[in-house]
């Protein structure tokens, strides 16, 4: 199958290879050492648009395609997979209000998220509560016109910078997943505490946030959706959401081998260039072909989110699941290909290889994919 | 003793000085060598399983011994002479002396044969010149195997071992790397400009160096299977802690299955190619067989723990995510997994 990107995603694709060649690329090491957010670089996104690539132009953005979305995130992942999620989380966070929203909250919400004036981001997992989100703590007290929110979320990417947060929380204490709403946050009128950042395995420069709500208020007017709806809103987000972390691993793997292939092209043993042995051209073949593969279901993933298709929480769990899953093995044959030297921080791939393995775990582990790929086969 | 100190070790990337002086203390460093010499004078067995208790623990401090008591120690062992034996073997046994082996170099990996150090005979001592890379114990060790090029043969026969003790004038550490994991186990470069070395300090004859190294990266491999069983039992013990205190499902259920018949299956290999060696039985195939199996074990256990344990076990400080940047080393080190099965295979097709 040849993706029939547009004449205007492929301008858009190409602008942000050119940007992240020059401007992030550069970055990638040092924002991976240092475990700093890359404010710079978010400037950089939301000057040259690419924020805006999540929204619809009537809400102030410039696509809204989930492909356009998977083919920025891609580029980005190749060079930086932490500076890859200051758009993945973009479209992560805004989702709810998209999917959910009034014509009224998309209109007020929407256009400083598309300008990238504010960062979005998304609460959902709790301490107590990851693939099970339905045993979510976090409560939202209704008081005349406004909600009382109270509870700790866990795991936000971004939490710690974002100015609108979605949080899920239980309006109804008597039901499971049936009394989760979901509610748009803005940290001027309903700021919350960041309690902690994690240090972690990869994507350092992608601050993970612990959220404490304390009698946060936030008015009706920033409930997405009936209240009860949260739940179904979750799902349909992470549908929505997935090929976009394919498209991460995608990149991330893409970015790897890149290096790989150039390195055992120049890399001498035995007299000749390490690319001549056929163990290490075995390795070569079976790693672009499973790149290739994951590529065309992450972009048929990514056009079943834009047309609504109707299998597309099936596909887009499979996008997810296998180029993370891909990403994992590809970037630690990587490592491989450049021996001794890809093991040292002083050469990317080790730090791709650490990248890649919370493509398996995040905005739903692999086994939870596994599971909704199941259910919908058995349905 | 060792164990609590493996996060922290990993941590702040720091040499695991009194971990170490434990293993001393319980004899370790001594394993291999005979007791007229200090040590323990146990068998490859006994060493692959010391290394993979070890490892257990923490990877960082397995290496480290493995490394001492392997090809740091079995070259003068297995090619040293009496003299040679009785001057440095007592003190690599008690752990006075840390031992460390210097073949790779920038340009020569796999093929180690294309070594370009240089050691040119001067009177009563050689002088030695090059860059060896990729060294562990480096800083750390008393005593490097570093081998040179005596030539006349510019490859595997004009290569000859030396030891060359640390604090030799004109050696020095060059860069010690960042690496991904095994923190606490120093690797970096050692510079050689104009060392001189006394000729009683050539390990076996002229020209015979590469017989040394490929003898002792046999055994090796067997330390190195050690520290991928360790790392991967570690693993799946504490995969399965975490299911029975959090509760599991049987997709995970399923996993652990896997990953614990990989590890059993992998120590029966590792403990063949132990006890054909400590029979003196041939047993490079099994060693390079044992070293891939395990060390791929390792690499696919600890991937598969930390999907288990999920984001908390990617938090910096987990063991989840440190055995899995540990275990990759392993894949690479004392011959990449591709040159074990070059070697399985030259030995399969072209031997017998």
């Amino acid at each position: 199958m040849d993706f029939d990107f547009s004449a205007e995603q492929v301008a858009i694709r190409d602008t942000i290879r050119e940007l992240v060649q020059d401007r992030v690329a550069p970055r990638a090491a040092e924002i991976d050492q240092t475990g700093e957010y890359p404010k710079d670089i978010e400037r950089l996104f939301a000057d040259n648009g690419i924020l805006g690539i999540p929204f619809p132009e009537e809400y102030g953005g410039i696509s809204g395609s989930s492909v356009t979305i998977c083919m920025g995130i891609e580029e980005i992942a190749k060079a930086c997979a932490s500076s890859s999620l200051i758009l993945a989380v973009q479209a992560l966070g805004s989702y709810p209000i998209l999917v959910a929203g009034s014509e009224e909250q998309k209109k007020r919400l929407c256009p400083p998220l598309a300008a990238g004036d504010k960062v979005a981001a998304y609460a959902l997992s709790e301490p107590g509560s990851g693939s099970d989100a339905a045993a979510m703590k976090t409560r939202a007290t209704k008081h005349g016109s406004e909600y009382v929110l109270n509870g700790t979320k866990q795991f936000i990417t971004h939490g710690s910078i974002a100015g609108t947060l979605v949080v899920f929380a239980q309006t109804d204490a008597k039901e499971d997943h049936r009394g989760i709403s979901a509610f748009v946050l803005e940290r001027e009128t309903s700021p919350w505490k960041v309690e902690k950042l994690e240090h972690k395995l990869g994507i350092r420069g992608s601050p993970t946030a612990q959220i404490v709500l304390e009698d946060v208020k936030v008015p009706a007017a920033n409930r997405l959706g009936e209240e009860g709806a949260g739940f179904k809103i979750a799902l349909a987000v992470l549908d929505r959401s997935r090929p976009g972390i394919g498209a991460q691993a995608l990149g991330i793997a893409e970015g790897a081998f890149a290096y790989a292939l150039n390195y055992v092209k120049e890399r001498q043993q035995f007299g000749q260039a390490i690319a001549s042995f056929q163990g290490i051209q075995f390795m070569l073949a079976d790693i672009a072909t499973q790149i290739e593969a994951s590529r065309h279901l992450v972009y048929q993933a990514a056009t079943k989110v834009d047309s609504k298709a109707p299998d597309l929480t099936k596909v887009a769990a499979m996008a997810k699941l296998f180029a993370s899953d891909m990403a994992m093995t590809v970037t630690t044959d990587c490592v491989q290909l450049l021996g001794g030297y890809g093991y040292i921080s002083d050469y990317p791939v080790e730090r791709m290889m650490r990248d890649a393995k919370i493509t398996q775990i995040y905005e739903g582990t692999n086994q939870i994919q596994r599971v909704v790929i199941a259910r919908a086969l058995l349905r | 003793m060792i164990r609590p100190l493996a996060a922290e070790v990993d941590r702040d990337h720091r040499f695991p000085e009194e971990a170490v002086r434990s293993a001393a203390a319980s004899g370790l460093m001594g394993v291999l060598i005979p007791r007229e010499y200090g040590g323990a004078g146990l068998d490859a067995l006994a060493f692959a399983i010391c290394i993979e208790e070890l490892a257990q623990a923490c990877a960082s401090t397995a290496v480290i011994v493995d490394v001492h008591t392997s090809v740091g120690t079995e070259p003068i062992l297995l090619f040293g002479d009496e003299e040679q034996k009785k001057r440095w073997l007592p003190q690599l046994a008690s752990g006075e002396l840390l031992g460390a082996f210097a073949l790779t170099e920038p340009a020569s990996g796999s093929d180690a044969a294309s070594l370009k150090t240089t050691a040119r005979r001067d009177g009563n001592s050689y002088v030695l010149n090059g860059t060896k890379v990729f060294i562990t114990n480096i800083g750390h060790a008393g005593l490097y195997v570093v081998f040179a090029r005596t030539g006349p043969d510019e490859r595997a026969a004009g290569v000859t071992a030396f030891l060359v003790p640390a604090g030799t004038a004109g050696l020095r550490v060059g860069q010690v790397f960042d690496k991904m994991g095994l923190n606490g186990s120093p690797t970096g470069e050692l510079v050689l400009e104009d060392v001189g070395v006394p000729v009683a300090n050539r390990l076996g004859a002229e020209g015979k160096g590469f017989v040394v190294a490929m003898r002792a990266l046999d055994s090796g491999r067997i330390g190195i299977s050690g520290q991928g069983l360790g790392i991967a039992q570690a693993a799946v013990d504490e995969a399965r802690a975490l299911m029975r205190e959090r509760g599991h499902e049987q997709g995970d259920d399923f996993t652990l299955a896997d990953m614990a018949t990989r590890v059993e299956s992998a120590r029966l290999l590792a403990y063949q190619a132990a006890w054909l060696c400590s029979r003196s039985r041939p047993f490079t195939r099994e060693a390079s067989m044992a070293k891939l199996h395990c060390t791929d074990t390792a690499m696919q256990v600890t991937i598969d723990a930390l999907q288990i344990a999920g984001e908390e076990g990617a938090r910096a400080g987990s063991p989840f995510e440190r055995h899995m940047r540990d275990a990759k080393a392993l894949q690479i080190y004392e011959g990449s997994n591709q040159v074990q099965r070059f070697v399985i295979a030259r030995e399969l097709v072209n031997i017998g």
